[in-house]
């Protein structure tokens, strides 16, 4: 079910909370999937120890799709090997080791800010700010030197943007091939200069993680950090461009943003259609889900539930939205979510207090999305000030 | 009220820190405690949204006594 509007999930989503919230599905294999659109069956299943990751049993949505999945990684190891992977990268990820880098990223986010002056107006707010924040801070937290970023920056770019092409491959596994030299360098050097890969590298002289361990991760991080951070920012700045109230309110009393940043992350939804699959017979709400069968959560859809969010449709800065599924659920979910809160909210109030005059430099309907990526986004955000 | 984690559920997301930093925090190594069993009432509110918030339903709350938590598999 593609998605056209920037603000709002695919039309069927309401129709099948309405009618059918779970609902029986065949993927292209004809193996049997269910479709969850309701926010308390997506706990309820995604919190399941029945439920399950691992890619090789998720549905397929097409004949390629998962033939590249032969990694260990954090999104394809369930209980109770995630858990052991997991807790290793957790101290990187607390709401405290977050705040630590408050600073890194302010400075970040005014570092591009400042080059705005000189830009030629209207300018890409994609290509200027979102994705060189998102890589920066990715390059920041993965202990990436600083002389390396322009490197980082250009191919994770291109890898983004490109998606799927030639070119993006050859950039994907250039990164891959250059965290691989990092790792060695970082697993090498007898102290560690911060950052995620130094402190692996730490494990993996310990004999704790395998280097491949560490590569597969280091490249998930990337994968998983860089192209959602960004996707959320660009399309963050458009959502409160067009509500100027909300714009107003924010500009007026910064102390707004952090529930701004909720309410974003439940309206906009960047990543939706978690998969997973039953291990054993689950029953919930008179179905009978088989061992076997297939998942599909449409996370956007449950983040217009309105049994949990009255008038889900209307953004708004005020209502309670922390409840939101934007981050997954259960076990696996996300594990970068305080970086993105405060990316978000560090980001969205340097633009608001910098940029005070900014307007969209074309019609929302002229605004390319990406209809069928993994990630909903802009192509582009062509702004003036 | 009583409150306790189960800190082999917990998957270190933050929620209840976040929540109320009062009653949880995460300690060095990601994972969630308690800073008190018998948090003030003030601080109910924020307790009973930290339990609605954690993704694995780490977060134990009980009126009176809390039984004891002899842990359980999350497999």
């Amino acid at each position: 079910m593609a998605r056209t509007c920037p603000f709002q999930p695919p039309g069927r989503y309401a129709e099948l909370r309405a009618t059918t919230p779970i609902a029986p599905a065949r993927v292209w294999d004809g193996s049997r999937t269910w479709l969850i659109t309701k926010r308390e069956h997506m706990r309820a299943l995604l919190a399941d120890s029945r439920v399950r990751i691992d890619p090789a049993r998720v549905p397929r949505l097409s004949p390629a799709d998962g033939e590249a999945e032969a990694t260990r990684s954090l999104l394809t190891l369930d209980a109770p090997d995630h858990g052991t992977l997991r807790r290793v990268f957790i101290p990187e990820f607390t709401v405290r080791s977050v705040r630590a880098m408050r600073p890194g990223i302010e400075r970040i986010v005014d570092g591009l800010l400042d080059r705005f002056d000189g830009l030629d107006r209207p300018a890409d707010l994609v290509a200027e700010l979102a994705l060189p924040m998102s890589t920066l801070v990715i390059c920041e937290l993965l202990g990436v030197p600083y002389e390396d970023h322009e490197f980082f920056q250009s191919r994770s770019e291109r890898a983004t943007r490109l998606m799927g092409d030639e070119d993006s491959v050859t950039a994907l596994l250039e990164l891959r091939d250059y965290l691989d030299g990092l790792i060695a360098a970082k697993a090498r050097a007898t102290t560690s200069d911060g950052g995620v890969i130094g402190t692996l590298a730490q494990g993996l002289r310990a004999g704790e993680l395998t280097h491949a361990d560490v590569l597969d991760n280091a490249v998930l991080l990337l994968a998983a950090g860089h192209e959602t951070s960004a996707a959320m920012t660009s399309l963050s700045v458009l959502t409160l461009l067009q509500h100027p109230q909300a714009w107003q309110e924010l500009s007026a009393d910064p102390g707004l943003l952090p529930n701004a940043v909720e309410e974003l992350l439940r309206y906009l939804t960047v990543a939706d259609g978690l998969r997973r699959s039953a291990a054993a017979d689950i029953v919930l709400d008179d179905h009978t889900i088989r061992a076997g069968d297939g998942l599909i959560f449409l996370l956007a859809s449950g983040n217009r539930d309105e049994d949990v969010f009255p008038s889900p449709d209307v953004f708004d800065i005020h209502r309670p939205a922390r409840q939101h599924v934007a981050f997954g659920y259960g076990p696996h979910q996300c594990l970068g979510q305080n970086l993105a809160r405060l990316e978000l909210e560090v980001t969205l109030g340097a633009v608001l207090r910098r940029l005070p005059e900014l307007r969209l430099a074309t019609d929302v309907e002229a605004l390319q999305v990406k209809e069928d990526s993994a990630i909903f986004g802009l192509h582009g955000l062509p702004v003036t000030w | 009220m009583r409150v306790r984690i189960a800190r082999d559920l917990c998957v270190g997301a933050g929620q209840c820190e976040r929540s109320a930093p009062a009653v949880f925090a995460q300690d060095d190594s990601g994972l969630s405690l308690a800073l008190t069993e018998e948090p003030a009432a003030e601080q109910w509110p924020s307790v009973h949204e930290a339990a609605d918030l954690c993704p694995v339903g780490a977060v134990l709350v009980a009126v009176g006594r809390l039984a004891p938590y002899d842990g359980r598999e999350t497999a």
